[in-house]
């Protein structure tokens, strides 16, 4: 048996790095060891991707899903809930969040899991060619206009963005600097697109125009010449405000919520010296991402950091549904199940504009509070669902409970979770109510097991079970 | 109960946030002023295609609806809205608004402030009701409760799969689960509130929808939705007195025009119906709607968009308002644009300053931030 502490710290890595892990999973890995599993999970490639062939024999509408909402949130969906790679769909999601792309004006699913797909590959690669990359994102080109910079017309919203949200934060450059950098990107643009009918729609790919590329002099951020694009990215790659910026988004998304990205101008980070040390790793490796996510899951300050992170609600759909298990194959109704983080207030693939989502605390409000709650109690208390069935077979090894084993026995079962004491008495009120409970006969396992499921709707529908 | 402590005489207020940088320019058209076509070469509305207010501007006819709330002397628009050194950056930009904090970062957005002032012992959890997915900064105060109605308004509720006798129980122990308790810090703490409120508020808001019935037909658009169930909440007299909504997103850099076509259609129809539909239910008088956004578009449009600029435009509409133009629009010259842009010459807490206290009856000054010029858009 893995030590109970041990535990406590995998499911914890787990959480964060991945999208939680049932019991048997973190026995596993905890017999593996800690700093071999941070490994595995830096190394996706060791791992079998997700099986799309699947998806598209059940789901054939998931390959292009056009405009439509939830086609294109259940292709995401199967792979956030069956990949075995789970750090790589982690750092697809936090890019996501950074790099915030959308539906509303893209209208075109097909090229944004085209650019998660990118986040996947690249997004443990290195943060230059990664920027690099979406620079010449046709669908990062149409979400910020860039097809529209021309040398002689320059379309600001594709610089500003890149500098005020994906590298150095606001404050950070002053207007100037967004005049020229756009400059720098005039050109930078998507071939025709091939009208959609008759045969529906054709990927959009990137195109360099020189004679729509404004080669003049340009002063940007201190530095003089007759810059390009990459040249831009350069500089602000080794600019100290980048691996600050970026930094802190890792912090924020893996360790502990900060306050919102606009007041990080104003407000310093709660921990200081690990942003600092997280800095010096990114710019120790030249901006390759993989040695600061190892430094960031080996370190104390991750370590120290449970549940001090509002769960999102895709963390919370995602986690949820590997937990409960039964969910693998894409079933009728997958449409809906993919919608329901929307319902919490994170609608996958169309973030409200190009800022991303408010984090933290702000993932909470009456309406999305109820929606977490509600999602998660109905998954959790349908006992045939395999993985709430292993729960309760856990349960049930000892033959009979009395109310505290119940309550202690549900929290280590389902995290663990640590719950205020407060909290904790009004669960086990709850099982006083319900009395000792056992599996002795056939009538009472129906008993026991309705209780095991209602013990465990209760406690995801706590306070601290928001957090992971 | 709600219904003893207030009236439908009370003044209400409906805010719809423009969310994204609506351009001021090709909202209120000053289509006399040859800069305006210098400028607009791409985006500029055509002559045949602007409907008059009188000899100085025009709305685009795509915002048709507004014309009438203009000749029945109903709408109020506040022109050169924003603050001096406004940034271009959408998401800081909407923070002051919503905070009435231009130099830090603000914690208590302006009507939450004004739903503490409203209901300082929080006995109604429906003083304050926004519809989307999320909570805006404006409305977010620690303590003050606020109902956020993210899906259709007859689904608002916990656990609706427990039922019958088991349901009362359930729920009384969630909402002990939910008890603030000393020392879990500030976002437990705000949990709590957001828990227990939010349960109290499920039973008043589910009866609004049933009380329902109009004449009225809403176009099918995500703003006509949220307005409609303003509409009912608001006709249910449960005691609401700010509502908030949002569309979005008039970041239009690029194909501007007939984005902006879309955007403005959807929000003028919408706010017609919900006018009429108030009207027809005699619960029109004690409401106004203002409508915002974070900041104006860039003067030149930039061949097929405008970019970030900085003075905007205000709307506030009701059967109390005082028609007209208020303040005057900053000057299109080039020398006296600020980086391009129009320099905001009515400070947005002006605006604020006039609902609070002409319209809410509240000192104004300890809400945004300070004492402001009070445009009279008013009766």
């Amino acid at each position: 048996m893995a030590h109970q502490d041990d535990i406590a710290l995998m499911a914890h890595l787990m959480r964060r790095a991945g999208f939680g892990a049932g019991r048997d999973e973190l026995e596993a890995r905890v017999a593996k060891g800690y700093e071999a599993t941070v490994e595995e999970l830096l190394h996706p490639e060791t791992q079998p991707p997700v099986d799309a062939y699947t998806l598209l024999r059940y789901q054939p509408a998931s390959l292009l899903p056009g405009g439509q909402p939830p086609m294109g949130n259940v292709n995401w969906m199967y792979y956030l809930v069956n990949t075995k790679r789970p750090l790589e769909e982690k750092m697809a999601l936090f890019w996501h969040h950074v790099f915030a792309t959308g539906n509303s004006k893209v209208d075109n699913y097909d090229q944004l899991l085209e650019q998660i797909q990118l986040f996947r590959e690249k997004g443990m690669g290195n943060y230059r060619d990664l920027l690099l990359t979406v620079a010449k994102n046709p669908t990062m080109i149409f979400w910020l206009d860039n097809q529209q910079n021309h040398g002689t017309a320059v379309n600001e919203n594709w610089g500003r963005e890149l500098l005020e949200l994906f590298s150095l934060g606001a404050g950070n450059y002053t207007e100037k600097d967004v005049r020229e950098c756009s400059r720098a990107f005039t050109g930078w643009t998507f071939e025709t697109k091939i009208p959609r009918a008759p045969y529906g729609r054709f990927p959009w790919k990137f195109e360099y125009r020189p004679e729509d590329h404004d080669d003049g002099e340009k002063e940007f951020l201190g530095h003089k010449g007759r810059f390009n694009g990459e040249d831009i990215i350069d500089i602000v790659v080794h600019q100290p405000a980048c691996g600050k910026f970026i930094c802190r988004h890792l912090y924020n998304f893996f360790v502990a919520d900060e306050p919102q990205v606009p007041a990080w101008p104003i407000e310093a980070p709660q921990d200081q010296k690990a942003i600092d040390t997280l800095v010096g790793a990114f710019r120790d490796a030249k901006f390759d991402m993989k040695p600061v996510l190892r430094v960031l899951f080996n370190s104390d300050f991750f370590k120290n950091a449970r549940f001090k992170h509002m769960k999102s609600p895709a963390e919370v759909v995602v986690s949820t549904l590997r937990l409960v298990g039964g969910h693998e194959l894409p079933k009728p109704g997958i449409g809906e199940l993919s919608m329901q983080p929307t319902y919490m207030g994170q609608d996958l693939l169309n973030p409200p504009s190009v800022e991303g989502w408010h984090t933290g605390k702000e993932w909470i409000n009456s309406g999305s509070l109820m929606a977490r709650v509600n999602f998660v109690a109905e998954k959790i208390g349908d006992t045939s669902l395999p993985g709430v069935q292993a729960i309760i077979n856990r349960l049930k090894e000892r033959g009979s409970l009395s109310p505290e084993q119940l309550v202690d026995g549900c929290l280590d079962q389902i995290g663990p979770v640590e719950v205020g004491a407060d909290t904790k008495q009004e669960l086990l009120s709850q099982a006083k109510e319900w009395g000792q409970i056992a599996w002795d006969s056939a009538s009472n396992a129906k008993i026991a097991d309705q209780h095991a499921a209602e013990m465990l709707q209760l406690i995801v529908a706590t306070r601290e079970y928001q957090f992971g | 109960m709600p219904e003893a402590q207030t009236t439908q005489k009370d003044p209400v207020i409906v805010v719809l946030q423009l969310t994204g940088g609506n351009d001021y320019l090709n909202t209120v058209i000053p289509y006399n002023n040859p800069l305006y076509r210098d400028n607009r070469k791409a985006v500029g509305i055509p002559d045949n295609q602007i409907m008059h207010l009188d000899k100085d501007y025009g709305i685009p006819h795509y915002m048709a609806p507004l014309k009438q709330f203009w000749d029945d002397k109903k709408l109020a628009i506040l022109h050169g809205v924003g603050w001096k050194e406004s940034p271009r950056s959408h998401f800081r930009a909407m923070d002051i608004w919503h905070t009435c904090e231009p130099i830090k970062v603000g914690t208590e957005g302006w009507l939450g402030r004004v739903a503490r002032e409203f209901d300082p012992k929080k006995e109604n959890v429906v003083t304050t009701v926004s519809f989307g997915p999320s909570l805006p900064r404006s409305l977010a105060v620690p303590g003050v409760p606020v109902a956020c109605v993210g899906g259709p308004l007859e689904k608002y509720g916990f656990l609706p799969t427990i039922q019958g006798e088991q349901r009362k129980q359930v729920l009384e122990r969630f909402a002990a689960m939910y008890k603030p308790a000393i020392g879990t810090g500030a976002v437990m703490d705000y949990m709590a509130d957001t828990g227990i409120d939010s349960l109290k508020g499920e039973d008043i808001l589910k009866v609004a929808p049933q009380k329902y019935s109009s004449t009225v037909q809403y176009p099918n658009t995500p703003i006509a939705r949220k307005l409609k169930g303003i509409a009912q909440t608001h006709l249910a007299d449960l005691g609401s007195r700010i509502f908030y909504c949002d569309h979005s997103t008039f970041d239009t850099h690029a194909g501007q025009n007939p984005g902006h076509q879309n955007l403005w259609t959807a929000v003028t129809e919408g706010v017609d119906a919900f006018m009429k539909d108030l009207r027809e239910h005699n619960h029109a008088d004690n409401v106004i709607l203002l409508m915002f956004s974070e900041f104006g578009r860039r003067v030149r449009d930039n061949g097929s968009g405008t970019d970030h600029g900085a003075g905007g435009v205000a709307f506030v509409l009701g059967e109390k308002v005082k028609g007209g133009h208020y303040g005057e629009m900053p000057s299109l010259k080039p020398e006296h644009l600020v980086q391009g842009d129009l320099d905001p010459n009515m400070d947005f807490r002006s605006v604020y300053s006039t609902i609070l206290d002409k319209w809410l009856k509240l000192n104004p000054a300890p809400i945004v931030n300070g004492t402001f010029e009070q445009p009279a858009f008013l009766h």
